[in-house]
């Protein structure tokens, strides 16, 4: 079971109006894998995660999660999906008019029956395995960056789902809050049995804990393999974003006329 | 300059074309939210915990108005009516304006300015802080469990406050003029009493307060749903309900009075 | 269900607004003089029925006991049709006057009943004969002018 593929991505193109976003995107992600997409900002890797989740439309092309082509289904069957679906935003998005507790509780309390004895055992148990049990009456604000993306990890694997998107589980964050946050992503993955995708640009961090790491440039695949090759890899582009090199494939410059044609200089020569 | 002049021909159309167009987007959100509001009677605690902020909240600016408005009302209408010898017609004067008009109309206006943008600012930053987005992950609607128990809090508020306004009004025109002034306690509600009509002033004003209601929090919600999501976005937008509510709590006034009262007194 | 103090304030907030509900139908507004579920219906011919207006009050001794529901112009008498509702408690006889009054100098005009002797009562449907019109004060100061250039003469 645990090489059964659980996310197929098929000739995934996506644009807004007239700009592609996405040209052409494949991928495969397995049970039980944490899957880094990295690229450059603006590369669409949030628009990916969407289309993942059945927010948005492809133009053509599909996405396939647990043999279901996701924009196909109709409204309750992508509701349905979505149960199965955890998704951890960049702030985390915590609801901030409720508490720690009943930010945790809420999946449970609109999708179950659970009796509210059984609900408090649950959130509590995802909350422990965050580091939480104790901030459970809290309010988000009262939270700090690093705290709150744990709560909203602990709320997102409420219902025990079979995947878990993370979009920029990193960002802001100190360097003990982000390793933190780090294991925590390898360690629910490994505990629960999911599949995470983790988009990010954050490479040290991310190398660490992925099984398998695609990069996004402008819209196509530039590289993918597992942590080990993309270190060793020569490829310009990824030597680039790995070591964080200012200029490479990704110029340093946005396209512009020649300098000196900008500052005027050329009639002063001739 | 006639380049200029086409621009801005150009411009005025864009606008028009473009206001049109968030008028349209705006009535199917609406009727999105009425198709979705199941939910909300359902789980009626999710209402009453919006009843807690749009009308609780408001109470005080309501009371406390609705008190100074009918203080003046009061003291006006004697200065005026006193000159013709009527100043015991001062109880019809200030009731009648108050459930006719300044009763749904001020406290409408309060409404919005108060719970209106309230709403539109709350759902504009959970829009803007991605928890719409994450409830939608989360498979439950936002506009169901977000957008729908705020609208029918609204509504239901309003008409109550309105009421509330009005009281408040007619014991504060009563306060001036019977206890300060001295005007006739009996001629001050009898008066009123005789002129004010259950059928054609009272549940007209009370009709009137339904319709507002339901404009003012139709354009809250809809200002904050669709805000921007950025700080800049979510400000403009709490504007936005308070100035579009406003203009449209005067003129669909104007329409319903044209349609109630004609022809009556 | 969690009892919180929420709901205590959104109680006592539904508790004002009914209440001032209230106190707008019955002190404010006149619900309680007047209840057309138990009425009948009169009517009664004017020559001239002056500002009275739809919705305006029928007293008798001062005391509400309707409404008129409907003014109408006829063609074939050439006079106004005003239809009352009459409050049900009411009875009055068959042979009660009519007239239209005012309520101080500048107040509003209404419909005053004086009942008469008949033995016979108003019932549904029924028409006031004996009536009296609005004064207008045009033809008040005419008569009045015209009384005294009479008195005038005489001398």
């Amino acid at each position: 079971m645990s090489s059964e593929n659980l996310i197929e991505i098929n000739g995934l193109n996506f644009s807004y109006d007239t700009r592609a976003i996405l040209k052409g995107i494949d991928m495969t992600m397995k049970r039980g894998q944490v899957v880094a997409i990295m690229g450059g900002s603006g590369s669409g890797k949030t628009t990916l995660l969407r289309l993942i989740g059945g927010v948005m439309q492809p133009s053509s092309g599909y996405v396939k999660f647990a043999n279901q082509v996701v924009h196909e289904l109709d409204r309750d069957a992508l509701f349905k999906l979505r149960r199965k679906m955890g998704m951890l935003f960049q702030f985390g998005a915590l609801f901030t008019d409720l508490s720690v507790f009943d930010n945790v509780a809420f999946q449970m309390r609109e999708h179950t029956n659970l009796p509210e004895s059984m609900i408090r055992d649950l959130v509590l148990m995802k909350l422990n395995a965050v580091g939480l049990r104790g901030a459970h009456h809290l309010m988000p604000n009262e939270l700090s960056g690093g705290m709150a993306r744990r709560v909203a990890l602990a709320r997102s694997i409420a219902l025990d789902p079979m995947l878990i998107m993370y979009d920029e589980p990193f960002t802001g964050l100190d360097p003990i809050s982000l390793s933190v946050i780090g294991n925590l992503i390898r360690r629910l993955t490994d505990a629960l049995g999911m599949t995470s995708i983790v988009v990010t640009h954050d490479v040290q961090e991310s190398l660490k804990i992925v099984d398998y790491v695609y990069f996004i440039a402008d819209g196509v695949i530039a590289a993918e393999g597992t942590p080990k090759e993309v270190r060793a890899s020569v490829a310009p582009f990824v030597h680039q974003f790995v070591h964080g090199e200012e200029d490479g494939p990704v110029p340093f410059h946005y396209p512009a006329q020649p300098y000196r044609k900008d500052l005027n200089l050329e009639n002063d020569l001739a | 300059m006639p380049k200029r002049i086409v621009s801005n021909i150009r411009n005025i159309g864009h606008r028009t074309i473009e206001s049109v167009w968030r008028l349209g987007i705006a009535s199917r959100f609406f009727l999105l939210v009425l198709l979705k509001s199941g939910t909300s009677f359902r789980r009626f605690n999710l209402v009453i915990r919006e009843l807690y902020f749009t009308g609780v909240l408001s109470l005080i600016i309501i009371v406390v108005s609705g008190l100074f408005v009918g203080m003046v009302l009061g003291l006006q209408g004697y200065e005026t009516l006193q000159k013709y010898g009527s100043e015991s017609a001062v109880g019809t004067l200030v009731a009648l304006s108050l459930v006719r008009e300044l009763g749904p109309v001020v406290a409408a206006l309060l409404f919005a300015s108060r719970a209106g943008s309230a709403i539109t600012a709350e759902i504009g930053l959970m829009k803007a802080t991605e928890q719409l987005a994450a409830m939608g992950m989360m498979a439950v609607d936002p506009v169901a469990r977000v957008v729908a128990p705020r609208f029918w809090a609204g509504v239901i508020s309003m008409p109550l406050l309105a009421a509330i306004f009005s009281v408040m009004g007619v014991y504060g025109g009563y306060l001036v003029t019977v206890v300060f002034i001295g005007v006739d306690e009996g001629s001050y509600w009898s008066q009123m009493q005789s002129a004010v009509d259950f059928r054609i002033d009272i549940l007209n004003g009370f009709i009137k307060s339904c319709f507002f209601g339901v404009a003012v929090t139709a354009i809250a919600v809809f200002e904050g749903y669709d805000a921007p999501p950025t700080a800049e976005g979510v400000s403009g937008a709490t504007t936005r309900t308070v100035v579009t509510s406003s203009l449209v709590i005067l003129g669909l006034d104007f329409i319903l009075t044209a349609f109630m009262f004609r022809g009556v007194s | 269900m969690q009892r919180t103090t929420m709901d205590l304030w959104v109680g006592l907030f539904v508790v004002m607004g009914v209440v001032a509900l209230m106190i707008l139908s019955l002190k404010v507004g006149n619900l309680n003089v007047y209840n057309p579920s138990h009425s009948y219906t009169i009517s009664g011919n004017f020559e001239n029925i002056g500002g009275l207006k739809v919705r305006a009050p029928v007293k008798s001794a001062g005391v509400v006991v309707g409404r008129v529901t409907d003014i109408q112009f006829s063609t074939q008498t050439y006079d106004a049709v005003v239809t009352m509702d009459m409050d049900s408690r009411f009875q009055f006889p068959k042979d009660t006057f009519a007239s239209i009054l005012t309520s101080g100098l500048l107040g509003e005009q209404y419909i005053g009943l004086a009942a008469g002797g008949d033995e016979v009562m108003l019932k549904e449907g029924d028409k006031i004969m004996k009536t009296n019109s609005a004064m207008v004060l045009e033809e008040l100061i005419g008569r009045f002018l015209f009384n005294k250039a009479a008195d005038d003469d005489s001398f």
